[in-house]
């Protein structure tokens, strides 16, 4: 197993693909756990874990809730709501005060690029980045990967496209760079107001045709479209963004015939996906929530030193 | 009683002297340069470049309203550390420099206080929201040298039309900080490869030239005297390169760190990188660096922007822009002299003659009879920069730990020691 000792997991881009590989591995191993009666293994009993969740979530803080505690970590859930952050307390504060109460895992979900680095910084524990800002969500990312390898048996060679919100979108950059390491080729589809300007450094095909984007493609990965990004000027109407880039059955006559429709949630139906498609026989937008828990298991497994 | 300063290398561009000599000062003033001069008292300057004051035309002193980042006497005495005898400090205090009453508060404090002569540029709208002239009558009256809405463009171009026409009825150069606030919003630093590596909102190079074209065009337009502030990106330099060679009335300026540092220093979220204009591309800096050699960016200011720690100890986002300059900005010049691409006389010329020049203020030079504003300079010195022993009240500089070679290690404001550095100073009264 290809682990060194690593405190935190802030992005994929720290990631090797030995490291990449490991995760998955023992993720495949931890999927059993939640298929027993009993869903629980004693692995991580007396650890602390905070989820420090300072941006609305339910899939991610709850995926990472359940993780801990079918590994028997104690498991503690900080909102935006609930802390201290709305009387003005700075994060640093925030998070030395719950590293205080002895945590051994702090997993981060914050509005800001950069929050979980810096918290890395400040605080002596673990810390795994639940999602920053627009800039990565690896525990996501690896999901993904585990999704596609379990139907695929591979990575490598595949093709995958990721449409929607490119430039403001953490699932995309972590997903474009996990993709990149394991070997797939990456392509990404939108209007330009939603391809970021630095795009070329990233080595991936962009285009602004859905249908080319479908074309051969071994794997979709739709990105949810934020309705309030009318406001700032990127598409003009939710209409026809849903017209000229959201996927349905008519777009999908085009594609290969083992496709797999992938959407990291919440899904906008009938705006980036059809009701239809995103409960067709394509979609493995379900798996890709089971699949989270094990993944997480994983991380936290890994990230709290107890492999060692 | 005179005071002679032996054997330094006398550098003055505008007296055309650059040689190893002796200077003499009496009674506050330059009396003469040459050899084998003597007098009541002498300082040993052999290995150090005898320099005139340097002039730093971009800081923020931060008082009256944020005595906690900096006051005019923290901050003049950083100035003086970093070999400058005079700054010129923007209006975006609390309350807003925009009229005569708080230019008189900062005059008087600094009459009171401040280690180096202090020139307040005055606010060009009222409370900097780019609706309404200030009074800039009644501000040249008390004393500002220039005027500026630093910190926000004033995104009506008719009120920048009008600003310029009305400074310019009372020989005041407007001073213009170009960015389109639409087109930056939110953004935290340059927009391109790494902001998207990194996730952080992006602030295009075209809110920066866009204002810049509009500011020449309306210069050209009203034959007002306009300086463009820090200038961060090649598109910019291009668009200012081009007014010069049309003859447009303008000049231009640029900070240490836009010339030393580019956007893929960011990589770890240093907040004390966050900056406004943003650090650009290696393309950029290298534009910057050409522009300053060429001619084309007149001068080199620090833009020293002083803020607690409680405001850069938070995500990037939520960071306050800026850094501090003062004492670094020499070093860091100095790096580009060392590496050759830059002649001391040059680096005298960015420094202090241009910036005196632009502002219509006494110094840059060391010629007879001038006040002797005199910065001396151990080219030589290496030392490493410690954000704890900074004169500033703050230390959001991003310099911590760099090793930098040269720094000012006397500073003369009318013939006074208005600093000294503490090594050179124990090794002067074992030499005599």
């Amino acid at each position: 197993m290809a682990w060194g000792k690593r405190k935190d997991l802030l992005g994929i881009e720290d990631l090797s693909r030995d490291e990449i590989e490991t995760i998955l591995d023992t993720a495949e191993s931890f999927k059993e756990v939640s298929l027993r009666e009993i869903k629980k293994v004693p692995t991580l009993r007396g650890t602390t874990i905070v989820n420090l969740f300072l941006e609305p979530s339910t899939r991610t803080r709850t995926s990472f809730e359940l993780a801990g505690k079918r590994l028997s970590a104690d498991v503690i859930n900080v909102s935006a709501a609930s802390s201290s952050i709305l009387k003005g307390e700075s994060l640093k504060d925030t998070a030395w005060n719950i590293e205080a109460m002895n945590t051994d895992i702090l997993v981060v979900r914050h509005s800001a690029a950069g929050a979980a680095h810096f918290l890395s910084k400040v605080l002596d524990c673990s810390v795994i980045n639940g999602g920053d800002g627009a800039h990565e969500h690896p525990s996501q990312a690896l999901l993904d990967l585990f999704s596609i390898r379990e139907r695929k048996k591979r990575i490598e060679g595949l093709t995958v496209s990721i449409i929607g919100d490119i430039a403001h979108s953490r699932v995309a950059l972590s997903n474009i760079l996990a993709l990149q390491k394991m070997g797939a080729r990456v392509r990404i589809a939108g209007p330009a107001t939603m391809i970021p300007l630095g795009v070329a450094s990233l080595g991936v095909e962009v285009t602004y045709d859905m249908d080319a984007a479908i074309e051969g493609a071994d794997v979709i990965m739709m990105l949810r479209i934020q309705k309030e990004r009318q406001g700032a000027h990127l598409f003009p109407s939710v209409r026809e963004y849903a017209t000229h880039f959201g996927l349905n059955q008519q777009r999908l006559r085009g594609a290969k015939k083992n496709l797999l429709i992938m959407h990291p949630g919440p899904i906008n139906r009938g705006v980036e996906i059809a009701p239809d498609v995103a409960d067709g026989p394509y979609s493995i937008i379900l798996d890709q929530v089971t699949n989270g828990v094990a993944v997480r298991m994983a991380i936290l497994f890994l990230y709290s030193g107890a492999a060692q | 009683m005179s005071l002679i300063i032996k054997g330094g290398r006398v550098i003055d561009p505008v007296g055309g002297l650059d040689r190893v000599c002796d200077l003499e000062i009496d009674k506050g003033r330059i009396v003469r340069t040459g050899r084998g001069l003597s007098g009541e008292r002498v300082l040993e300057a052999s290995g150090l470049w005898v320099l005139p004051g340097l002039i730093d035309m971009h800081v923020h002193l931060r008082e009256p309203g944020y005595e906690y980042k900096e006051t005019i006497e923290s901050g003049s005495r950083a100035a003086a550390a970093g070999g400058f005898t005079a700054v010129a400090c923007m209006a975006n205090t609390d309350p807003v420099n925009d009229n005569g009453s708080v230019t008189d508060f900062i005059l008087s404090q600094a009459r009171r206080r401040a280690a180096v002569r202090i020139y307040p540029v005055g606010a060009l709208t009222k409370k900097l929201k780019g609706e309404q002239l200030a009074e800039i009558a009644e501000m040249k009256v008390r004393g500002v040298v220039a005027l500026s809405d630093d910190g926000a463009t004033p995104m009506n171009a008719e009120v920048m039309r009008r600003g310029l026409e009305y400074a310019s009825t009372f020989g005041l150069p407007v001073i213009a900080h170009c960015d389109d606030q639409n087109l930056s919003r939110k953004g935290v630093m340059h927009e391109g490869a790494v902001s998207m590596r990194l996730g952080l909102p992006g602030i295009p190079d075209a809110a920066e030239a866009c204002i810049v074209g509009r500011e020449i065009l309306l210069a050209e337009l009203t034959g007002a005297a306009l300086h463009i502030a820090h200038v961060s990106s090649r598109r910019s330099v291009a668009l200012i390169r081009g007014a010069k060679e049309r003859g447009v009335a303008v000049t231009a300026e640029v900070t240490p760190h836009h010339l030393t540092l580019n956007d893929a220093a960011l990589a770890e979220y240093d907040t004390n990188l966050k900056v406004s204009p943003p650090l650009r591309t290696e393309a950029d800096r290298r534009a910057l660096v050409e522009g300053l050699i060429d001619g084309t960016l007149d001068a080199v200011a620090s833009d020293h922007a002083p803020h607690n720690i409680a405001e850069k100890e938070v995500e990037f986002e939520n960071a306050a822009f800026g850094m501090i300059g003062l004492e670094t900005s020499l070093p860091l010049l100095l790096r580009l002299v060392h590496a050759g691409t830059l002649t001391p006389s040059q680096l005298v010329q960015v420094m202090a003659v241009a910036p005196a020049r632009i502002l219509g203020l006494p110094g840059g030079t060391l010629g007879k009879g001038v006040d002797a504003d005199v910065s001396l300079v151990d080219p030589d010195r290496v030392f490493s920069v410690d954000p704890q022993t900074l004169l500033s009240r703050s230390r959001n500089t991003p310099f911590g730990g760099w090793e930098l070679k040269g720094k000012a290690v006397c500073t003369l404001l009318r013939g006074k020691k208005a600093y000294e550095d503490r090594e050179w100073k124990s090794r002067q009264k074992v030499s005599s």
